[in-house]
């Protein structure tokens, strides 16, 4: 089954890319002329890319650690409320509105508070951004899969004496991987979005968000534009590796799901 | 009521591998009424008996089934699994289950579908192995184990549901209309499949199902019963010669047994129809 997939995948991602293709073809002629002052065409970005290589490979590696971090930090944290709030159906009943209140803070407005706690320069000021934004997700789907069990399978298990830690461990992790892939899915990008935002509240220099802030002021708006790329390239190189990761560790999930469609 | 009787009874033989004694099962409803599931019930069932349960949809045999299992609570009465009581059959792995869905994991193979109650129980790898081949063997799967079920048929599924049941060598199989759900060719392949593997096994099972033709075919003896409240009417002996074949299903004796076992169920079905009739004629 799985032999046929990287052709068949291809094929499906074709129109994607021939659409992506045509899109760069048009935005580059429509911005030759005088459209050049609005958005900066193609052709500039490649060469901002060119002229700052040093300088953004570096600011784009410095982002890109600090997204993986706050992906990091908040998966982990989120698996771990998630894991505690299955168990105790109590301790759900206070912590979920908690986390709840907590998804509803305006993000802007942590970030200088995470400079003050972690330091402005410290990495993990903008990591702290990245893990609140992907905290959330992750905390509220790895709960769904932890409590979401059929109750026909607790039964069976119920059936064979067997205790909790093993109804967690073979019925309930497993239940909660899919839930759990397609969380990390979405804090790829959150981790990212959180990370540049921290950026923008000051720091080192050299990361992404301080690059297209300093561009956009010194006009330098193709650079600009090589940064956010280097930021989107980032969130979907760190999406494709979710995703591989997910048909590594849960095969017969796609399978289910493929057959599904 | 009849519920504080236990402990002055005599213990029941060891020989009985299920005895129920005056059991009741009452449901809470939301209007602070009860829903009374099964009432005096009393049924004991021999070491290698195979004792089929029949009787109309809501009549409390999914109910029986799941106290004899120690799935849920009797509201009254005793069961006795082995000589014990059934908490501790449970905890001594005495049960199979099979239920009416197959439940298998989506994320587990087939293969890995049959280990788990071997895994559960901490069987050593060896034995786990040489378990699982044996049994998908026995429910003709041999060729399936590294398929996943949502790759299978219904009846496959079904069949590996049967295999993880038997591979412990569970004292007592308890299956509740596992075969529901199934087309009539089907369901006769695996009623012989059964009762294959119950003359190897020599468990002793409890069969709940809809079906009479499948009751009769199946059954040392069919426990008939009726609804609100759920109550045993009817024990019918099932003396057909074994091993049964296809050719027991054309014999006289055997359409005699569907007879008699469908006039037991229809007896209910006629009082509680004229009773209907009297009750119209009242209103
Ligand atoms: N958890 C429950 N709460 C309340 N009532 C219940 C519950 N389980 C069963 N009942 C009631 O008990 C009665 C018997 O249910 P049960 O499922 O045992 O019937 P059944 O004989 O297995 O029916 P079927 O043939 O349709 O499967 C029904 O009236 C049902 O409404
Ligand atoms: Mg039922």
């Amino acid at each position: 089954m799985r032999g046929v997939g990287s052709a068949a995948r291809l094929r499906q991602y074709l129109p994607a890319i021939a659409v992506f293709l045509a899109a760069i073809v048009v935005w580059e002629i429509a911005t030759a002329g005088p459209g050049r002052r609005v958005l900066p065409p193609p052709s500039d970005i490649v060469g901002a890319f060119g002229e700052n290589a040093a300088q953004l490979r570096k600011s784009a590696l410095a982002t890109f650690y600090e997204s993986l971090g706050g992906l990091a930090i908040g998966t982990f944290l989120g698996v771990l409320v998630a894991l505690v709030t299955s168990r105790w159906a109590s301790v759900r009943g206070v912590l979920l509105p908690v986390a709840i209140a907590s998804s509803a803070i305006p993000i802007v407005a942590i970030a200088p508070i995470m400079n003050n706690w972690f330091g402005v320069l410290n990495p993990l000021s903008k990591m702290g951004m990245a893990a609140l934004l992907v905290f959330f997700p992750v905390m509220i789907n790895v709960t769904r899969g932890l409590v979401e069990v059929s109750p026909a399978a607790t039964e069976l298990m119920r059936s064979y004496a067997s205790s909790d830690a093993q109804i967690l461990f073979k019925v309930r992790v497993p239940n909660m991987l899919p839930f759990f892939f397609t969380a990390l899915k979405v804090g790829t990008t959150l981790a990212f979005i959180g990370a540049i935002v921290g950026e923008f509240f000051g720091g080192t220099s050299d990361v992404l968000g301080r690059i297209v802030l300093q561009s956009l002021s010194g006009g330098r708006f193709d650079t600009a534009w090589a940064g956010i790329f280097l930021g989107a390239a980032g969130a979907i190189v760190s999406y494709l590796a979710v995703s591989l990761a997910e048909r590594l560790v849960i095969p017969w999930y796609s399978s289910l799901v493929a057959q599904e469609r | 009521m009849t519920t504080s009787q236990g402990p002055t009874e005599p213990q029941p033989p060891v020989s009985a591998a299920v005895r129920l004694a005056g059991v009741e099962k009452s449901f809470p409803v939301r209007d602070g009424t009860t829903t009374v599931a099964l009432s005096g019930i009393d049924l004991d069932v021999a070491p290698r008996e195979f004792v089929s349960l029949i009787g109309p949809s809501g009549c409390g045999k999914s109910t029986l089934l799941r106290i004899v299992g120690d799935l849920i609570q009797p509201s009254g009465g005793t069961v006795q699994v082995n000589g014990k009581p059934a908490h501790q059959a449970r905890l001594d792995r005495d049960y199979g289950m099979v239920f009416q869905a197959p439940v298998l994991f989506d994320w587990r193979t087939v293969e890995a579908n049959v280990r788990l109650p071997l895994e559960v129980m901490r069987f050593s790898r060896a034995e786990r192995d040489r378990r699982v081949r044996e049994m998908l063997d026995l429910v003709e799967l041999g060729g399936f184990l590294s398929h996943y079920p949502h790759q299978l048929s219904g009846g496959m599924q079904q069949r590996v549901a049967i295999a993880r049941a038997l591979a412990f060598q569970p004292a007592l199989l308890l299956m509740d209309e596992p075969f529901g759900a199934l087309d009539e060719m089907t369901r006769e392949r695996l009623n012989a499949e059964v009762l294959r593997i119950w003359a190897q096994t020599r468990t002793t099972v409890i069969f709940v199902t809809h079906s009479i033709p499948e009751a009769v075919f199946l059954s040392t003896r069919v426990v008939v019963m009726s609804a609100r409240p759920g109550r045993i009417t009817n024990v019918v002996d099932i003396d057909l010669p074994q091993p049964r074949t296809e050719q027991t299903r054309e014999t006289e004796r055997y359409f005699e047994l569907v007879t008699e076992v469908r006039e037991s169920l229809r007896g209910r079905i006629t009082s509680s129809a004229a009773r209907a009739r009297a009750e119209g004629a009242i209103g």
